[in-house]
């Protein structure tokens, strides 16, 4: 395309270059680069120290603090249950596979409002857990336990599902020579194995941890937000929205967006590099 | 694997893991979802029947309810295909070929799923709203977007962006380019080679990204309140429906409606499972070739 | 009005949306009226028995659309266009707010009787059967032990006639009242982001030992979830909460729609109308079509009304603004 030592596209005998390429500008840029540009012009025209300022003070700082931890935490769960529920699914054969199968998405299907709601009057002190959890003196609904579990609970399905597909592609050939050479199974699942699933895996990671970061439809219900203790970074907005003040509302915004894209960046890049490493695209 | 697999002779043991530890595996897998969602759904239905099966199906007959539906069916039926359509455009775009920025670019794609429902439909509002410069236009020529189905259509849309791509995406680099360069090489045409070479590969994770897109904009919420407006009869999908049902103490009915999106949503599950199993002889012959 | 199909998609997409969208009698005037949470039982009923009213006059059947949501989000949608000609909202500061960005003169309230307000409400406590805490008035919520559960003044309208309402107790007891709201809220372990969900949180999850309530909410969560639950406690001070009504001018598209919209708010303020707002828990003005229990069940009580706090304006940025006391009482422990 350009004459530059490293061109902006390499040339492929791939078809479908104009075509895919042009789909996936428009709707990229009518969908989202639009709306995010329509918010940071707002942000802009609030001017950066002002955005600054928002960000800074301690009930934001708090809340921004509070989101992303929780959903490290929540990502990360996801994450371990994720794969381990994905091989299951697809290695295991057991009854009522079909169904446990058809129930991972099923935190997609629910509003969310309404599964706040299922998952409060579950973890509530009155609840079917939440009555278990007080005997042994825990306390989960209100309590950044409660939020913990709903962001597990919005992200459990991205994990698994990215990394299903790639476990049904790998070839059984390939653990049978790993057997043959005179590897453990253990080595075989640590050295052959992850490494396969790694990408995939990191994708529904991502997914997962960026989808629990801006929640809130579940997360009001159960989380008690008491200010600086269990209040989440878009409820602040929200409030900021109750007072008409979109300027303090896109600040928050972008301040979550710049956050979240940092971290889906770094998360890609190493995708990509340790891709290449590895040989492939 | 696939359910028609050939019985599995001896030396399969080397690819397996123990007994014992396959048990506690799914056992873990079990429970896991008990808790996390089996438990939940339990509650949605136990609280939708409170009053008996009559009762809940009376609660979802009502003008309101209906057109609640048949708009929710309808903003589904128009924001799955276009993602389905982006999707496998970015996928091919972004595994097909090499270029600068691809992270950058996957990075985006992602972006919706980060940005919190309330800001996307703040930001469909700040865009499109009437006091926007696009938005004012727009409502002067007769054409609204926020607080009408476009804007439904849009904050769907938003939300559920990333869905079909990112299934594709992961799929179509494990397969790399060897087959459709193969076929290129053999004088398959473009559009050929995708329908014959790609597609069948990349069918079921197109499948399950469209299902879980299916479900996801069915039960979208946070970015559709700020952008609907929330007339009954003409701007409230289902979601916003149970929320309205519950704040009015209604929550038989709302229980019913969020237990009938759910069964909407198992539905499309269901069908993907047939469709499994219909096909499971084609699926094995091109899973090993 | 939002579903004008012809110009919105392409054919088979309009006809999908037209056969979707409800038939209404030809030339037919709309009405679309955008109100807040707890109102929409009582508009159920306005809007039936006003259609009623309006054909028996000798007009075509309206089609009356609602709108219900958090008073401050609602009328920010109509700031942004959703295209309402009624607004009812909580709190008046909403309706200034549409004033402000000229979709209405700026003196809407002073249009209708009684502030624009045809129905008005007051805050009461919802305790536990039997008042196990023995809790009687304002004072009592600080002692130690209790647990007040009340959404967050920020995010609800019907939050902020409960916090100001505990401060009217305490400057009207010599107490400093910035000092016994700060206490009150250290009493709150949970707070919901709307009114529904404070009383989900008493009512169904069990937590807290009083439930700050809008009185006609109480009535209604009592109705509905139990009164052999719940008992309603009516403190010695409250407020008077007057939710507002007002046509928004800039949304009226023809004279017969301000004909219509008129009538529409009239009719609140008629016998008829007043009597289905006693019917629905809220204190009305003119009781003379009321159902006598409806009015009886209101006890009087020592109502302070927003003027005395100097009005929505002076009390919305000094309260619960950016940084105002509401903030103060979190971040300055």
């Amino acid at each position: 395309m350009t004459m530059t030592a490293r061109p902006l596209v390499h040339k492929t005998a791939m078809p479908g270059l104009g075509l895919s390429a042009g789909i996936t500008i428009a709707m990229l840029s009518i969908v989202v680069l639009l709306p995010i540009g329509a918010l940071l012009l707002k942000g802009a025209s609030f001017g950066l120290t002002n955005v600054l300022e928002v960000v800074g003070r301690e009930r934001v700082m708090a809340s921004l603090y509070l989101s992303f931890k929780l959903s490290l935490l929540a990502a990360l769960f996801n994450l371990v249950f994720g794969v381990l529920l994905a091989w299951v699914l697809v290695r295991y054969r057991f009854p009522g596979k079909r169904i446990l199968d058809a129930a991972v998405d099923l935190p997609f299907a629910l509003p969310t409002a309404v599964a706040g709601i299922a998952l409060t009057a579950l973890y509530a002190p009155n609840g079917a857990f939440g009555s278990l959890a007080q005997q042994v003196g825990l306390k989960i609904a209100y309590t950044q336990a409660g939020i913990f579990i709903a962001l597990v609970f919005v992200g459990l399905p991205f994990v698994t599902r990215t990394v299903q597909p790639v476990i049904e592609e790998i070839e059984q050939e390939v653990e049978e020579a790993s057997a043959t050479l005179g590897a453990s199974r253990l080595h075989t699942l640590r050295h052959v194995i992850l490494p396969m699933l790694a990408p995939a895996a990191l994708t529904g990671f991502a997914l997962s941890l960026a989808r629990a970061v801006g929640e809130y439809g579940s997360v009001i219900f159960i989380a008690g937000n008491i200010p600086l203790r269990t209040e989440i970074a878009p409820l602040l907005i929200v409030i900021q929205l109750e007072e008409f003040n979109y300027d303090a509302a896109a600040a928050i915004g972008i301040a979550m967006l710049v956050i979240s894209f940092a971290m889906l960046l770094a998360i890609n890049l190493i995708q990509i590099v340790s891709r290449r490493k590895m040989g492939h695209v | 694997m696939s359910d028609t697999a050939l019985p599995r002779p001896a030396f399969r043991v080397a690819t397996d893991e123990a007994p014992l530890l396959r048990i506690v595996l799914i056992a873990i897998a079990v429970a896991g979802l008990a808790v996390l969602v089996f438990a939940p759904l339990a509650v949605v239905f136990a609280e939708a029947l409170k009053h008996g099966w009559s009762a809940a199906i009376q609660s979802l007959g009502n003008r309101d309810a209906r057109s609640a539906i048949q708009l929710t069916l309808l903003i589904t039926a128009i924001a799955v295909p276009a993602n389905a359509a982006f999707g496998i455009a970015s996928a091919w775009f972004i595994t097909k070929f090499d270029f600068r920025g691809k992270a950058f670019l996957i990075t985006l794609i992602d972006l919706p799923f980060s940005v919190s429902p309330v800001v996307a439909g703040l930001c469909i509002v700040l865009l499109f709203g009437a006091n926007s410069a696009i938005g004012g236009w727009l409502v002067a020529n007769g054409w609204p977007i926020v607080f009408a189905i476009p804007g439904i259509v849009l904050a769907t849309i938003f939300v559920t962006f990333p869905f079909v791509a990112r299934e594709l995406i992961p799929v179509m680099i494990e397969q790399g380019r060897a087959e459709e360069e193969a076929a290129l090489t053999l004088g398959a045409s473009g559009w050929r080679t995708f329908r014959t070479v790609t597609l069948p590969n990349i069918r079921w994770a197109l499948l399950y990204g469209t299902l879980l897109c299916t479900a996801r904009a069915m039960g979208e919420f946070g970015a559709v309140a700020v952008v609907s407006g929330k007339i009954r009869g003409q701007t409230a999908t289902m979601p916003i429906t149970i929320e309205m049902l519950y704040n009015e103490y209604l929550s038989v009915a709302a229980f019913s409606m969020a237990a009938l999106l759910t069964a909407l949503a198992l539905v499309t599950l269901l069908l993907k499972t047939i469709l499994e199993l219909r096909h499971a002889d084609q699926l094995a012959a091109t899973r090993r070739h | 009005m939002f579903l004008t199909p012809s110009s919105r998609f392409g054919v088979p997409l309009s006809a999908l949306v037209l056969a979707l969208a409800v038939s209404a009698p030809v030339q037919a005037e709309t009405l679309l009226n955008v109100s807040y949470d707890p109102t929409r039982e009582l508009y159920r009923e306005v809007n039936e028995a006003f259609a009623e009213a309006w054909t028996a006059a000798g007009n075509e059947a309206p089609t009356i659309e609602t709108s219900h949501g958090g008073s401050g989000a609602q009328a920010r949608s109509v700031i942004d266009g959703l295209n309402a000609q009624v607004v009812t909202l909580a709190l008046a500061s909403d309706i200034d707010r549409i004033a402000e960005a000229g979709k209405l003169p700026v003196d809407w309230q002073s249009k209708l009787p009684h502030n624009s307000s045809p129905y008005t409400s007051t805050i009461v406590f919802l305790v536990r059967e039997g008042n196990p805490k023995g809790i009687q008035d304002w004072g009592d919520l600080v002692k130690d032990g209790v647990e007040v559960i009340t959404p967050n003044p920020k995010t609800s309208g019907g939050a902020r006639w409960n916090y100001l309402a505990a401060w009217a107790w305490a400057e009207t007891n010599g107490q400093d009242p910035q000092a016994f709201v700060a206490d009150l809220y250290t009493h709150v372990p949970v707070l919901d982001t709307g009114a529904r969900g404070s009383t989900t949180t008493f009512a169904q999850r069990g937590i807290g030992d009083v439930l700050l309530a809008w009185e006609n909410e109480a009535y209604l969560a009592l109705k509905e979830i139990g009164e052999d639950q719940f008992d309603i406690v009516v403190p010695s001070v409250s407020v008077l909460a007057e939710p507002p009504v007002a046509i928004v001018e800039g949304n009226i598209a023809s004279d017969a729609q301000r004909e219509l919209a008129t009538a529409y708010l009239d009719f609140l303020y008629s016998p008829e109308g007043q009597a289905l707002a006693f019917k629905h828990f809220y204190r009305a003005w003119d009781d003379s079509a009321a159902a006598p229990e409806d009015v009886a069940r209101f006890p009087k009580l020592d109502l302070v009304s927003i003027e005395d706090f100097g009005g929505w304006k002076k009390v919305q940025p000094e309260h619960f603004g950016d940084g105002g006391i509401f903030d103060q009482i979190y971040t300055a422990k």
